[in-house]
């Protein structure tokens, strides 16, 4: 070890690796239902992609964590979004593909995507 | 990036409970679900609130699951980490809420509390040096060695007013400024973690849940007062602090943060490990480094201290396990940040091992000036049973004891001093009205009677004349003489014994003389035990208008002291029975036999 750098480089590392402990009251959080309904309709490779994308933008406070059913099972896979003062966003019939779409505009950016909602796929 | 961290406790306490079984399951489980990718496990050092333990945390929810058992991982595995329903039955009932749980800081075990010498322990994976570093580590070092001068970091030392946490309290940054006045070709810095106090497991913490925090605040005293190497003295009883710290050696080592040149600045530091063998005596810091050279461990005479003449007879600084744990917290953040908890003489926080009869055992830390009535009803949890608080023990045998109605005195090492108690290392155990207060004095005194070494009189016989006192106060055969040459034989060991143990032995006698002379006076006037402890004093009886005249105990009786008599209670067939006093061995076997009818009692 030569130099604070290289400590500050082992901290972030680290740092981003235990992001999941951080249980703080203002973090994001995307919530998968995972009931058996749920990983029937392919909800695991959806939290999956969720990981994975939130760990190669790097966020911070972002949490995902999952839930037994939902309830509205022919909409599954069910995914909630909570942004802390916001109200709770509901994504229905979600895949892989469409994880990206959501972590970049509703995630990052803050706008919703809209045709996801249940409000618009139950119509 | 893995979804979820599931943190399990691997401290002393919860790996006998068999924490690391419930490791190699929740592991196993995981992997034959598929989930080794998603979710990790960590085992991390203590959080503290060993009562409940086994302990698991899972993240990112924050679950609170207590007494965990091997039983149970499958399903936690199929239920919470599978499909994402928490295991309501094996959550900490305080942190069930409706539709979530409630996260351990709002906890009133935890929410009380001030975490710094604690702060990483059951938060990071001890045995990852990252995790440290993740957590600032190593960058009080890096301060000291790049921006401080040697001055600049014994004065940051001696503004915050950090005291020894091992029981003295003396000034630390005082003491660095000794040891680094002292001009020689080589010092040495030596960590005293032979926690020896019955109680005290807080050092042990710190080395298992944080052993980084102790390397790196060797190396920042090394640099203070210009050592190059350092001496760990644990107890060999503590085998997962020594192999965790010996682990954190090695990666600090590997990563350059101990060896030559640290941090491009041409600071040498290295570090050992002596392990103990157990020897009370050898918590004295005189009688340690007799030990670590590899004699026979014996205190010698001060002075000279340490600071001029100590370690292979060069200059050394000796602190505490806790002490340590401070500085790098007390580097980073100033004097004034760590000035503005605690109080005006005892600043920062405390760390205490509850025990006794309470409802949380565990470790707690709270800023200095917390009074004991909030370390004990609110953190601690009360006395379990509806039992009412008696007394709280202090400082092991050498402390003394915090009588109830003094249950608001503020805890900083001056109040205790003035009270006639003393901080000592930490450990309070806690009594109920069923502690006799002169059994409690006779349990240390025999314990230091057992480790006095035997190199100076007062001690070495004088201990064991209080323990023959004791005993025949106990016994029912003593005087109020007695009482009064105990106490004058106790003043006079305190002033004349060589060291640390023998001039605090006599404590818990003159402490528990001071504030239960009652208790002593009952035993030596009226020859009774008030709290029915003392099997001298104790005698049993049989209540003839409850006894069915079945015969059991008389059965029971080993020494032949149960016949029945001629009496016949009303409503009953059989003739009761009764206990001959003279025969009586009081081993109390026929209460045990009369657990049923409950006719057996002792006075």
């Amino acid at each position: 070890m030569k130099s604070l750098a290289e400590l500050q480089a082992i901290k972030e590392r680290t740092l981003k690796n235990m992001s999941a402990r951080n249980d703080s009251e203002d973090a994001t959080r995307i919530v998968v239902g995972m009931a058996t309904c749920g990983i029937a309709a392919g909800a695991r490779p959806v939290m999956n992609a969720f990981t994975e994308e939130i760990a190669r933008r790097s966020l911070k406070g972002v949490t995902v964590s999952q839930t037994g059913c939902i309830g509205m099972c022919q909409y599954e896979p069910i995914v909630e979004v909570f942004v802390p003062g916001q109200e709770k966003v509901t994504y229905v019939q979600m895949s892989a593909e469409k994880v990206a779409r959501v972590v970049n505009d509703h995630i990052v950016n803050g706008n919703i995507v809209t045709e996801y909602t249940v409000g618009a796929v139950a119509k | 990036m893995y979804r979820s961290h599931v943190l399990v406790c691997g401290g002393t306490g919860c790996t006998s409970s068999h924490s690391n079984e419930i490791i190699e399951k929740l592991e196993s489980e995981i992997a034959a679900k598929g989930l080794q990718d998603e979710i990790k496990v960590i085992k991390t050092g203590c959080f503290g609130l060993c009562a409940l333990g086994p302990i698991m945390i899972v993240y990112p929810e924050g679950c609170f699951y207590s007494e965990v058992k091997v039983e149970d991982v499958p399903e936690i595995v199929e239920e919470h980490l599978l499909k994402g329903r928490m295991v309501t039955r094996l959550l900490y009932e305080e942190t069930v809420q409706e539709d979530t749980v409630k996260s351990l800081e709002q906890t009133k075990f935890y929410a009380k509390q001030k975490r710094i010498a604690l702060r990483n322990c059951g938060v990071i994976d001890p045995e990852n040096i990252d995790e440290y570093i993740a957590h600032d580590g190593y960058q009080a070092l890096e301060k000291c060695l790049n921006q401080l001068s040697t001055d600049e970091v014994i004065n940051i030392v001696k503004d915050s007013g950090l005291r020894g946490r091992g029981g003295g309290g003396f000034p630390t940054g005082l003491k660095w400024s000794f040891a680094a006045k002292n001009a020689a070709d080589q010092k040495y810095v030596v960590c005293n973690a032979d926690e020896g106090d019955p109680g005290a497991f807080m050092d042990r913490s710190i080395l298992e849940g944080d052993p980084h925090c102790i390397i790196e605040a060797m190396a920042i005293c090394g640099y203070a007062i210009g050592a190059s190497e350092g001496y760990v003295y644990v107890r060999a009883e503590y085998p997962i602090a020594v192999k965790r710290l010996q682990l954190a050696i090695d990666q600090a080592k590997e990563y350059g943060l101990l060896g030559k040149n640290i941090f491009d600045s041409g600071f040498d530091f290295d570090l050992h490990i002596r392990l103990g063998a157990g020897a009370f005596v050898c918590g004295e810091e005189t009688a340690l480094m007799t030990s670590i050279e590899g004699n026979r461990g014996e205190p010698r005479p001060r002075p000279p201290f340490p600071a001029v003449k100590g370690l292979f007879g060069k200059p050394t600084n000796n602190n505490n396990v806790e002490t340590y744990a401070n500085i790098p917290q007390i580097i980073l953040n100033g004097a004034d940040w760590f000035k503005s908890m605690g109080t005006e003489k005892s600043t920062g926080t405390k760390v205490f091992a509850l025990g006794g009869k309470i409802t949380n055992t565990g470790l707690v830390e709270v800023p200095m000036g917390t009074t004991l009535r909030e370390v004990i009803e609110d953190i601690g949890g009360g006395i379990p049973n509806g039992k009412k608080f008696k007394a709280a023990q202090t400082g092991g045998p050498s402390g003394g004891c915090i009588p109830a109605h003094l249950m608001d005195t503020a805890i900083d090492f001056d109040n205790l001093t003035a009270i006639g108690c003393m901080m000592g290392s930490g450990g309070l155990i806690v009594m109920d009205e069923d502690n006799c207060m002169v059994d409690i004095a006779k349990f240390f005194l025999d314990f230091t009677v057992d480790e006095s070494c035997g190199k100076c009189s007062p001690c070495r016989i004088g201990t064991k004349r209080m323990m023959e006192m004791l005993e025949k106060i106990t016994e029912g055969k003593a005087t109020l003489e007695d009482l009064d040459k105990l106490e004058e034989l106790a003043l006079y060991i305190k002033q004349n014994s060589l060291c640390g143990l023998g001039q605090t032995a006599p404590n818990p006698v003159l402490a528990t003389l001071k504030f239960f002379r009652h208790e002593y006076e009952a035993h030596v006037v009226d020859k009774v035990c008030p709290a029915g402890v003392c099997k001298g004093l104790v005698r049993y009886y049989i209540d003839a208008e409850k006894c069915i005249g079945c015969g059991m105990c008389a059965r029971a009786c080993p020494a032949d002291a149960i016949a029945r008599t001629d009496y016949i209670a009303p409503g009953h067939k059989l003739a009761s029975f009764a206990i001959n006093p003279e025969k009586c061995v009081k081993c109390g076997a026929c209460m045990d036999s009369c657990k049923k009818i409950q006719a057996i009692y002792k006075k």
